[in-house]
């Protein structure tokens, strides 16, 4: 039997607005427990949020990106049960109406696009925060109030790695909108799975579990691969799926059933009478439109046309939108794209993907990156050089024209010199030599090391070729 | 028809507990309410769409800035029970 999963992703996005969705208080991430609060976001009796004007904003913004159906008329929900990171016994949420239904989300696989459908996005606000001691748990407010985007797809993903794929496509978009940083770690998006498996023949879906719990990137399709794994053995076996929710345990790596005595979850919905209804017309959505800003879709396509990169390659510089526009000005003061496209790869991404950096953490400005190109391009300097000066251009932030200046790094490219020095080598390795002329032609690469040697890696690496097979021959 | 189970149900679920006694009067005042609500329902309101408000207020925002909050101490005033900057709670989680 061949089996298939089939899996839907709800992501939370933690929007980052200034202040809370229903009230003035900070959203500032980190500061000492309990000091963002207000009597609106601790629910005490008597008091009446007020909906955030860019909560409004930052879910049209994603509703708009992602092709969805603006609602015309949305309102907001209680959705009610007891947890202590919950104040006021119930969460506002949006319920039979939220403020964005449908669209897609395609994403990029080796075989091609897939579009990924949404059922809806709505708003709501975070739970505060529990730290669990051995018999008490100590309760921090600060997030409670904090305004989430829950985007809910379709079941459409069938693998572990799909859903991944899907989940970076989100973190790339609301990073482009400007509407959460979508760092998964730091619990700004979080993630929970739908997953089910079925024979491939069969149409009908099979029984879904939920699993929660999933805090970071890399542990969404470990915990995917896990659960299909064994919902496929369990079946295989000749048992039955259990429809429920499982926490996914990161440090076993398994997902483990959830059993409270408490029943299934019944939230009891009802509109939230202490917020008005939320209308948003044409010319509200339109205006969203227009300042939408350049996606990562069209801007690898553009990155394509423009600087005439591969579809691979846009796509990595376009990954983030501080990326992008690094590489965009480094290709304004420099002209050879190709170059800077192979240097972005090989080196810079090299040393941010090695420091763990952001590219926002970088001090070297775009503009440096182009210089050192430059002197490449003109051959001033050569490619190995270029390396140890971008170097420490990284640790310095110096130029690389002062690098190159006070360490008198300029390439050699006067031929009598370089001449002076191939004599040398020749006349000091006569042994090798004696190889290369009874036909082992690859000791060259020596006899040119030690050219470079000599030199400090600075002559021209053409011209010493071209010497040392003169004086070969 | 509203059971006594589900008085109870709905009790456990607002974390009231309730004596028998309590259940049996609350089965029936439930009841009693559910079915004005019936009546209600005979009228004819086709066409008209359900109000949620009194008011018909729309679209009432704040903008995106920050104000002061509660100090600390002000904050945690009303607890039962705190310790330190943080409200205590017993541990729910298994
Ligand atoms: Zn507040």
């Amino acid at each position: 039997m061949e089996f298939e999963s089939v899996i839907g992703l709800e992501v939370h996005a933690q929007l980052s607005t200034k202040t809370k969705i229903f009230c003035s208080c900070s959203t500032e991430f980190g500061d000492s427990p309990n000091t963002h609060t207000c009597p609106v976001c601790l629910g005490m009796p008597g008091v009446l949020p007020v909906l955030n004007k860019e909560v409004v904003e930052f879910a049209l913004r994603f509703g708009i990106a992602a092709h969805s159906k603006i609602s015309k008329f949305s309102r907001f929900a209680r959705k009610n049960y007891f947890y202590p990171d919950l104040p006021k016994g119930y969460q506002v949420s949006q319920y039979e109406l939220p403020i964005v239904e449908g669209g897609f989300i395609e994403i990029d696989l080796p075989e091609g696009k897939k579009k990924i459908g949404l059922v809806r996005a709505h708003m709501e606000e975070d739970a505060g925060k529990l730290i669990h001691q051995r018999d008490v748990s100590f309760v921090d407010f600060n997030r409670a109030g904090v305004p989430l985007l829950e985007i809910v797809s379709e079941p459409d993903l069938r693998t572990p790695e799909e859903a991944g794929e899907y989940l970076r496509k989100i973190r790339t978009l609301v990073r482009y909108l400007k509407i959460s940083n979508g760092n998964m770690e730091e619990g700004s998006m979080r993630c929970d799975a739908n997953v089910s498996v079925r024979e491939k023949a069969e149409e009908k879906l099979g029984t879904k579990v939920e699993i929660k719990n999933i805090n970071s990137f890399k542990h969404v399709e470990k915990a995917l691969v896990y659960e299909i794994r064994r919902q496929i053995a369990l079946v295989q076996n000749g048992g039955q799926i259990v429809q429920e929710t499982r926490l996914w345990d990161e440090k076993e790596n398994i997902t483990r059933s959830m059993r409270s005595k408490e029943e299934a979850y019944e939230y009891r919905y009802f509109p939230e009478p202490d917020l008005v209804p939320l209308l948003i017309d044409e010319k509200w959505a339109e205006r969203v439109k227009t300042d939408m800003p350049e996606l990562a879709d069209e801007k690898e396509k553009r990155f394509v046309k423009d600087y005439k990169l591969s579809p691979e390659k846009a796509s990595i510089f376009t990954e983030s939108n501080e990326l992008a526009d690094y590489f965009e000005n480094i290709c304004k003061a420099f002209h050879g794209y190709k170059q800077i496209a192979n240097w972005m790869l090989s080196e810079f991404l090299a040393y941010l993907n090695k420091e763990g950096k952001e590219i926002g953490d970088v001090d070297m400005k775009p503009r440096q990156v182009a210089e050192l190109l430059k002197l490449v391009d003109e051959g001033t300097i050569s490619g190995k050089i270029a390396k140890s000066v971008f170097a420490e251009m990284w640790e310095t932030n110096k130029s690389a024209g002062d690098i190159v200046q006070k360490k008198g790094l300029v390439q050699i490219k006067d031929e009598n010199k370089i001449t002076e020095i191939v004599c040398r080598v020749v006349e000091e390795n006569p042994d090798v030599v004696d190889k290369y002329k009874k036909g082992k032609k690859n000791v060259m690469g020596f006899l040119a090391g030690q050219v470079m040697k000599y030199t400090k890696g600075k002559a021209n690496p053409q011209l010493v070729n071209k010497i040392l097979l003169e004086k070969l021959r | 028809m509203i059971s006594k189970d589900e008085v109870k149900k709905v009790a456990y679920l607002s974390r009231i507990s309730l004596k028998e006694d309590e259940v049996d009067r609350f089965t029936e005042q439930f009841n009693n309410i559910l079915d004005y609500m019936n009546k209600l329902n005979q009228l004819d309101v086709k066409g008209i769409d359900p109000a949620f408000h009194v008011v018909e207020f729309n679209n009432v925002f704040r903008d995106d800035k920050v104000k002061a909050s509660l100090i600390l101490n002000e904050a945690l005033k009303n607890a039962p029970k705190k310790e330190g900057a943080f409200f205590k709670v017993p541990r729910i989680i298994k």
